[in-house]
């Protein structure tokens, strides 16, 4: 039984091989601070899972790694700090990204969607691609923007399962997806993650289940917990007050 | 009838020269939302280089003429990679103050220019093919008509192989669909940037020289009062799409040239009216994505 | 149940939060409270005795005998000096409508020049062939301002961001083809429009009377200051600034951002057609010029350098252009110039050119113009400056965002 009068924030454990670490990140949109101070360890392997309800700053996190919103703080990649790059160079240096709303292009065919995402000097993994994802070989030639809503989140991950990278940062990959695809999605993410590290922003806590070994939670631009993400979900006080949700009792099981 | 022949011709012609102007506008701010103030002195200093390039090695000759458009190109699009490189680029991301940038950038080179050319117009001396008309279905067509319009074919086919077979022309059509995607991707769009300015720079260059013949005269100002329509045909086309500042490049220029003629030289109102029009109808211009 | 979405509990968390920033906003569109606390007595009152002692310092200029050796062409009660400075004062008029525009509501106009025009060009043919003296016809100015530019304010707002500049460009592009194809002969092309002086009372005619004309600036400065200072003060110029920060926002309060929007550009508008009959009566009539889209650049030109969202930038960059551009064409003709290498002396002797190499240089290494430089020397001195710099030393990026958070 966890105290239910755990003192917040609370910073229960911090990963020691952390592929990527963020401490006191700070970002801002148009002047005002969308995320306050977020410290986070995403582990060496599997899947990390942040965490919080809507609005908290998941995604505006998520961006800041990348340096699409301005920031401050230090964010280290295998021990380089990565905070005061340009955008183009965090994505060199091995950070894959799946943004929420996909972002694939919609001008552009599906393998000309790939084709733009292949980094010189690095292997191009088609046949993984192409295993995961079968659909796309047969649509390469297709507008990416006619394709259906988990077509297109095939394209956007597949740009990023392209390259070797050191992390992966996917956001939101089953949002108004259907629940067979919710699933796929999950599988699919499942298999990337043997290969390299994801952090993972998801609302579909069963996915999240399923898929995270460590969960970071954020509040109101922060970070409040970092733990187990099973011991996390397991705790009906915790969830209740950090995501607004009952996972009930049967969660525990 | 042949009064209808030679206004549609001469219409495409202009056109034509519209579309140099305004497929490097349209380029540059669909990939970078700038507003390009300097476009217009690209132009003119196109114009004026080649003029002095044919002078030096015979106005006269194909050889001169073939030179100075080649010239012409070359001076935009050093000029407007320099201005990329060394002003717009130091401000990224910020469109307003890039905006402003070419601003002052324009209104100290048509300085530049008066102190250079002087102020008073200069005549440009062509081919004497150029001078000549082609009688087309009884309309005397001017020649130099025809070569603004295949400068701009040939431009238009040229772009649209280079955005459709390069990597880099790949980037530029992500970019303007969504530039910071691009760059999470790891692609410094920064050399986009800088390519889309180069190419605008010599397309406006080669306008310009064309420009000086279609309208027999080259002066400072000469881009100012072309890049206000390129403006409003990049508005019109639908701001970063190719395709639709080709259209209404001729559209506008048809319409200016028939309102001229038939509803006494009222051409200028009737293209404001219609941009008052599109906006009303489809803000996003004709081809443009919607906002 | 094993799982659940988090988003349905998240939505009134979502609205609250909503609400709560609308209450932030309705007390941010608040115009500030009049009850100002003693410390800041000191510096109200200062607010007021600076403008008002330089009213005065201003309208004593021309029964003056000073000089200002390079910077005034003449002692202050010379002609050719108060016509400067009057032309200056215009333009600052001018300038502070186009602040109005850009550095309050964050519009970037690109034809504000036909506001300016149809005060000049519109008074001069409505006393000509309307036959009206001077008030009833700058009144019926007045009202074709009012009108026309809520009509096209209308039509342009139906945009924002660039393609708002361009459609502003594209009308005053009409209005300038308009002014040179010389209709009905009523503008006079190329040349330009004469004054009617049969219909201007006599003691505004003539360079003798340059005094009278210089007091009329000075009163139509003022004029345009106050105007400005309140439109800005109103509810309108609040609400306009929270719409250039968050339009959204403001939508979500239940405002229209469209009719204050229109409103500050009437308001503009009407400044600039104002002052525009000032200079009609100031140069004894119109020439295109002021139609064009090079006019509205200088606007720009002027706010930028004095920095944007400044009412005191605004004034001190048109001074500086103004006096800049009639001085610089005179240095060109020193001998020291003349007899430079073409390579020197050609930049050097285009005002223009120093003008405008001076506005790129202040946009790229001086956001906050003038008036952010003054502040950031006041700085040095006093804490309480220091604390101010923030809010004051804007850059115009600040001012328009519009683009990045679609892309």
């Amino acid at each position: 039984m966890t105290s239910a009068t755990r003192p917040d924030p609370v910073t229960t454990e911090t990963v020691t091989d952390a592929v990527l670490s963020v401490r006191g990140l700070q970002a801002h949109v148009a002047g005002q601070q969308v995320v306050e101070h977020v410290d986070l360890d995403v582990a060496a392997a599997g899947v990390t899972a942040l965490l919080g309800r809507n609005g908290v700053g998941k995604t505006s996190t998520i961006k800041a790694i990348m340096g699409l919103i301005s920031r401050s703080g230090t964010v280290t990649l295998d021990g380089q700090d990565i905070a005061s790059l340009p955008t183009h160079k965090v994505a060199q240096l091995g950070v894959g990204y799946v943004p929420e709303d996909r972002e694939v292009f919609s001008g552009l065919t599906v393998s000309e969607n790939l084709r733009i995402a292949e980094r010189p000097g690095h292997d191009h993994r088609y046949g993984l691609v192409y295993e995961l994802f079968p659909e796309l070989k047969e649509r390469a030639g297709q507008a990416a923007g006619t394709l259906s809503g988990g077509q297109q989140q095939m394209v956007s991950l597949a740009r990023a399962l392209l390259n070797d990278n050191r992390v992966l940062l996917v956001d939101e990959p089953t949002k108004g997806l259907a629940p067979r695809l919710v699933q796929e999605v999950g599988k699919v993410l499942a298999r990337a993650a043997e290969a390299v590290p994801v952090l993972l922003v998801e609302q579909n806590l069963q996915v999240v289940r399923e898929l995270a070994h460590h969960a970071v939670v954020l509040t109101g631009g922060r970070s409040v917990h970092h733990g187990p993400a099973a011991e996390f979900l397991n705790d009906p006080e915790a969830t209740q007050r950090l995501l607004g949700v009952h996972t009930g009792a049967e969660g525990a099981a | 009838m042949s009064t209808v022949i030679l206004l549609a011709i001469t219409g495409v012609g202009l056109g034509a020269i519209y579309f140099l102007v305004a497929c490097g506008l349209s380029l540059i701010y669909g990939l970078m939302g700038v507003l390009n103030f300097a476009h217009g002195v690209f132009l003119a200093f196109g114009a004026f280089l080649g003029f002095e390039i044919a002078n030096a090695m015979g106005a006269t000759t194909w050889a001169g003429f073939a030179v100075s458009l080649l010239v012409g190109a070359l001076a935009g699009a050093v000029f407007a990679a320099l201005t990329e490189r060394i002003l717009v680029q130091r401000l990224y991301n910020r469109h307003i103050e890039q905006v402003l940038v070419t601003v002052g950038l324009a209104l100290a080179a048509v300085a530049l220019f008066d102190g250079i050319w002087g102020t008073d117009p200069r005549f440009p001396s062509a081919p004497a093919w150029l001078n000549e008309t082609t009688n087309i279905a009884g309309a005397n067509v001017p020649n130099d008509r025809f070569v603004a319009i295949l400068a701009a074919v040939a431009v238009l086919v040229a772009i649209v192989l280079f955005l459709k077979k390069t990597r880099y022309g790949m980037i530029i059509r992500a970019g303007v669909e969504n530039r910071s995607m691009v760059t999470a991707l790891g692609i410094d769009v920064r050399t986009a940037f800088t390519l889309v300015f180069t190419i605008g720079g010599a397309a406006a260059g080669l306008g310009g020289v064309l420009a000086s013949h279609y309208f027999g005269y080259v002066s400072p100002l000469l881009g100012q009062t072309l890049l206000i329509f390129a403006f409003i045909v990049t508005v019109i086309g639908g701001l970063g799409s190719l395709l639709g500042a080709a259209i209404a490049s001729v559209l506008v220029a048809l319409l200016q040239q028939f309102a001229n003629f038939y509803l006494s030289g009222t051409g200028d109102f009737a293209v404001v009216i219609l941009l008052a029009v599109v906006l009303l109808t489809r803000p996003s211009g004709l081809m443009g994505r919607k906002a | 149940m094993t799982t659940m979405n988090t988003r349905g509990t998240d939505e009134t968390s979502a609205e609250k939060s909503v609400e709560k920033k609308v209450d932030e906003m309705r007390t941010a569109a608040r115009p500030p409270l009049d009850t100002a606390p003693a410390g800041d007595l000191r510096s109200r009152a200062l607010g007021l005795i600076v403008p008002l002692g330089l009213v005065v310092l201003m309208a004593c200029l021309p029964l003056l005998n000073l000089s200002l050796p390079g910077v005034l062409p003449g002692a202050t009660y010379t002609p050719g000096t108060l016509h400067m400075l009057a032309l200056a004062m215009v333009m600052a008029g001018a300038a502070l409508s186009y602040h109005l525009l850009f550095g309050v509501a964050g519009l970037l106009s690109f034809g504000h020049a036909l506001y300016f025009a149809i005060g000049a060009y519109g008074l001069g043919i409505v006393m000509e062939h309307l036959e009206l003296g001077l008030v009833p016809a700058a009144l019926l100015i007045v009202v074709a301002a009012v009108v026309l530019s809520t009509l096209l304010g209308a039509i342009s707002l139906q945009v924002t961001g660039i393609p708002f500049a361009m459609v502003t460009l594209a009308f005053a592009q009409a209005g300038f083809v308009l002014v040179r194809k010389d209709p009905g002969r009523l503008t006079g092309g190329e040349e330009g429009l004469r004054l009617p002086t049969d219909y201007v009372p006599d003691w505004l005619v003539g360079v003798a009377d340059t005094r009278n004309l210089y007091w009329l600036a000075l009163a139509g400065l003022v004029l345009a200051f106050v105007v400005v200072t309140w439109v800005q003060r109103s509810r309108a110029g609040h609400v306009a600034e929270a719409v250039r920060e968050n339009e959204l926002r403001v939508q979500v309060l239940g405002m229209r951002p469209f009719l204050v929007k229109l409103a500050i550009f009437v308001a503009a508008s009407v400044i600039a057609a104002a002052m525009g009959m000032v200079h009609l009566l100031l140069n004894s009539g119109a020439v295109p010029h002021i139609t064009s889209a090079e006019f509205t650049i200088s606007l720009l030109l002027m706010v930028v350098l004095g920095g944007v969202g400044s009412r005191w930038g605004a004034l001190v960059g048109a001074f500086v252009y103004v006096i800049l551009s009639q001085r610089l064409a005179v240095l060109a003709q020193l001998p020291a110039i003349e007899n430079l290498p073409a390579v020197l002396r050609i930049p050097l002797s285009e005002p223009m050119f120093i003008l405008g190499t001076i506005f790129v240089l202040v946009v790229m290494f001086l956001p906050g113009g003038l008036a952010g430089l003054g502040l950031r020397v006041r700085a040095l001195f006093s804490r309480r400056s220091a604390a101010d710099l923030d809010e004051q030393a804007r850059t115009p990026e600040a001012l328009v965002q519009e683009d990045d958070q679609q892309r």
